[in-house]
């Protein structure tokens, strides 16, 4: 048997080195074009899906079967009474003219009056909104600076320890209801160890001594200097921010010890350790920044749940959030202060939304324009 | 060849625990290697790519790797703790893997890559390694250093994607290399430029190489010596110009499934196989 002539063939000369994949350097000009450009588009997305989200909360407004003009006027008003408010609120002109009319109006930051405030509705928002917001940040950075260590911890010692640990504190997150989970927590540390304030957002002694500039009381506080303040804001603050966060953290260490094994049986993975890194240096330098892309999803999607409003929690802890609000209004069929609510938790999804593209980006170079 | 080879290996079992038993990977293979280019052929499955990982000590957890001897220039590897095997890994061993597609980290730029290992094993200033990261890029012939030490892994072709990575696993200049089938992922005409690379490198710098492939007639011209393994086992070991000499069937059979140009056959040979060749 003799060995095929293609075996015994001497290794051909290496040919000419491929051409780099050049690209010529942009004028100024052009650069500054591109992101004008990018801008350009950016914007118009984002008036386009604001638009959209006005047309929804209109929707939703009229065709609801609470009656707008009753809610109004009450159920014991004259018909005189009832057919004036009627025109005054333009509902006897068309859809298409109405819907003008509110958009004029919401670009006026006029959502109306609310009925059980009896204040228009974009003054409780921007009482209501800071609250909520306070609450869902500081439980949202809760989450992520024990929920990504955890689960990177998880997804690096898979079935070992710190994997089995994580995971029973984990289930214990997500599946104890969060009223019961408020509950004893104000018990235990509230009520017997008194480490944390009660419910509300301030002592009845701190209340309205602050101008609100922002509405966030942290930030008003240390903008005033008023440490006092800011401190018992925080003392009220991180029960409820600690549960929803306990809740965040779950979840968060939970989708990233999956990323994070996800991503160690890669390739590179090998390789990284063949270069002599350690297996530390390895997770954290190298597994680590390939999981941001769905790492953002999960934590945008956590923050803008939160910003939408805790219900359960902010009734447990009587705080003064988006989430009561709404609710409460939407039992009294207040409808201005609804669906200026909605369209202010469809705002903040939009915003989750193009930071999270933006994030993708930053993240990872596959996602940049060329 | 030096007069101690440079590594030794003798009777290297690596075994995967499973279904309540024991399934061997590799199954005693014992070789010596010195400064010289040894390829390692077999079909898939037959443990030449495990061996090659066993001497880097990156068994995949719950592999079990013995030996009867396991050493490097005089270092036993089999002793080496977690920490010593840094100071190994990629400073005296190092491997070309298959696809540079997947063995680059794909969001860190080509330069911070190359730039890493030399970092890892080698004292200097960002400055220093910044220049020695350029200056193999140029020795794997990347015609434009500076443009390519800032693009990311997506930017480069399958050709350059792997000769980035030679310049990634050679920077820090180990003794031993291991190439894993380092061209087949690539284009047939990319192929032969790559090998002409590795081929100049392996030379200029005196290393040691193994090369793992399935392919006879790359293996054949680019090594010195050439190990067949079937099942976990070398079945034959022969001067890379002796291949037509040999004497195991398997090795037999191999080389006639190889199609010619020349000779085109209107049907492919199969390997038919006997179980006696595992024993």
């Amino acid at each position: 048997m003799s060995i095929p002539d293609t075996i015994a063939a001497p290794l051909p000369e290496p040919g000419p080195p491929l051409p780099a994949a050049r690209r010529p350097a942009p004028s100024p000009a052009r650069a500054a074009w591109r992101v004008a450009r990018q801008a350009g588009a950016f914007i118009a997305s984002l008036a386009l899906t604001f638009l959209g989200l006005t047309c929804v909360t209109f929707v939703i407004g009229r065709f609801i079967p609470a009656d707008p003009v009753l809610a109004v006027v009450g159920d014991r008003a004259t018909r005189e009474v009832y057919d004036k408010a009627r025109l005054d609120m333009g509902l006897d002109r068309s859809i298409p003219e109405q819907y003008f009319i509110y958009l004029k109006k919401v670009l006026s930051g006029d959502f109306g009056h609310s009925v059980i405030t009896s204040q228009p509705v974009l003054y409780d928002l921007m009482r209501f909104f800071p609250a909520t917001f306070e609450l869902a940040t500081i439980a949202t950075i809760i989450g992520v600076a024990v929920g990504i260590p955890a689960g990177v911890a998880a997804g690096a010692n898979r079935g070992r320890w710190p994997d089995h640990t994580i995971r029973i504190v984990g289930l214990f997150g997500y599946s104890m209801p969060v009223f019961w989970l408020g509950l004893v927590g104000l018990f235990v540390f509230y009520g017997r160890l008194g480490w944390v304030s009660g419910p509300g957002r301030l002592d009845v002694f701190y209340e309205d001594i602050l101008e609100p500039r922002t509405g966030v009381i942290l930030i008003d506080s240390a903008l005033a200097g008023e440490w006092g303040i800011f401190w018992n804001a925080f003392g009220h603050l991180i029960l409820p921010a600690a549960i929803l966060g306990y809740i965040a953290l779950a979840y968060i260490a939970r989708m990233t010890r999956s990323f994070m094994i996800d991503q160690l049986s890669q390739e590179y993975v090998t390789a990284a350790l063949i270069k002599g890194r350690s297996f530390r240096g390895v997770v954290w330098g190298h597994a680590f920044p390939n999981i941001l892309v769905p790492l953002i999803t999960v934590i945008g999607l956590a923050y803008a749940g939160f910003l939408e409003g805790a219900v359960l929690t902010e009734t447990v802890f009587a705080w003064p959030g988006l989430g009561r609000y709404i609710t409460q209004s939407l039992f009294n069929a207040d409808m201005n202060a609804v669906l200026g609510g909605t369209l202010v938790v469809g705002a903040v999804f939009i915003g989750i939304n193009l930071s999270c593209d933006f994030l993708y980006k930053v993240a990872d170079p596959r996602l940049r324009a060329p | 060849m030096s007069a101690a080879p440079l590594l030794e290996v003798e009777a290297l079992d690596v075994a995967f625990p499973g279904r309540g038993r024991l399934t061997h990977a590799v199954r005693g293979v014992s070789f010596a290697l010195g400064r010289e280019r040894l390829g390692i052929v077999g079909e898939s499955g037959s443990g030449k790519s495990t061996t090659g990982r066993a001497i880097l000590g990156l068994v995949p957890w719950p592999g079990m790797v013995s030996a009867k001897r396991l050493t490097l220039g005089g270092i036993d590897l089999m002793a080496l703790r977690p920490h010593e095997w840094l100071g190994i890994r990629g400073r005296r061993i190092s491997m070309v893997m298959q696809d540079p597609k997947y063995s680059l980290n794909p969001v860190v730029k080509i330069g911070e890559q190359i730039m890493e290992t030399y970092r890892l094993h080698r004292r200097g200033s960002r400055r220093e390694a910044r220049r020695r990261a350029l200056d193999m890029l140029d020795a794997v012939r990347i015609r434009d250093p500076d443009l390519v030490f800032h693009r990311y892994p997506h930017q480069l072709s399958g050709g350059m994607g792997q000769r980035a990575m030679i310049a990634m696993m050679l920077i820090a200049e180990p003794d031993l290399l291991i190439a894993d089938e380092p061209t087949s992922a690539l284009d047939v005409t990319v192929q032969n430029h790559v090998l002409g690379i590795l081929d100049e490198l392996v030379a200029e710098r005196g290393m040691g190489l193994i090369f793992i492939s399935h392919n006879l007639t790359i293996v054949s011209s680019f090594c010195d010596r050439v190990l067949v393994m079937y099942g976990g086992r070398i079945v034959e070991e022969c001067a890379a110009s002796g291949l037509a000499a040999a004497r195991h069937p398997y090795t037999r059979a191999l080389i006639a499934a190889a199609p010619s140009i020349d000779r085109p056959k209107a049907e492919l040979t199969t390997i038919t196989r006997d179980p006696a060749w595992l024993q």
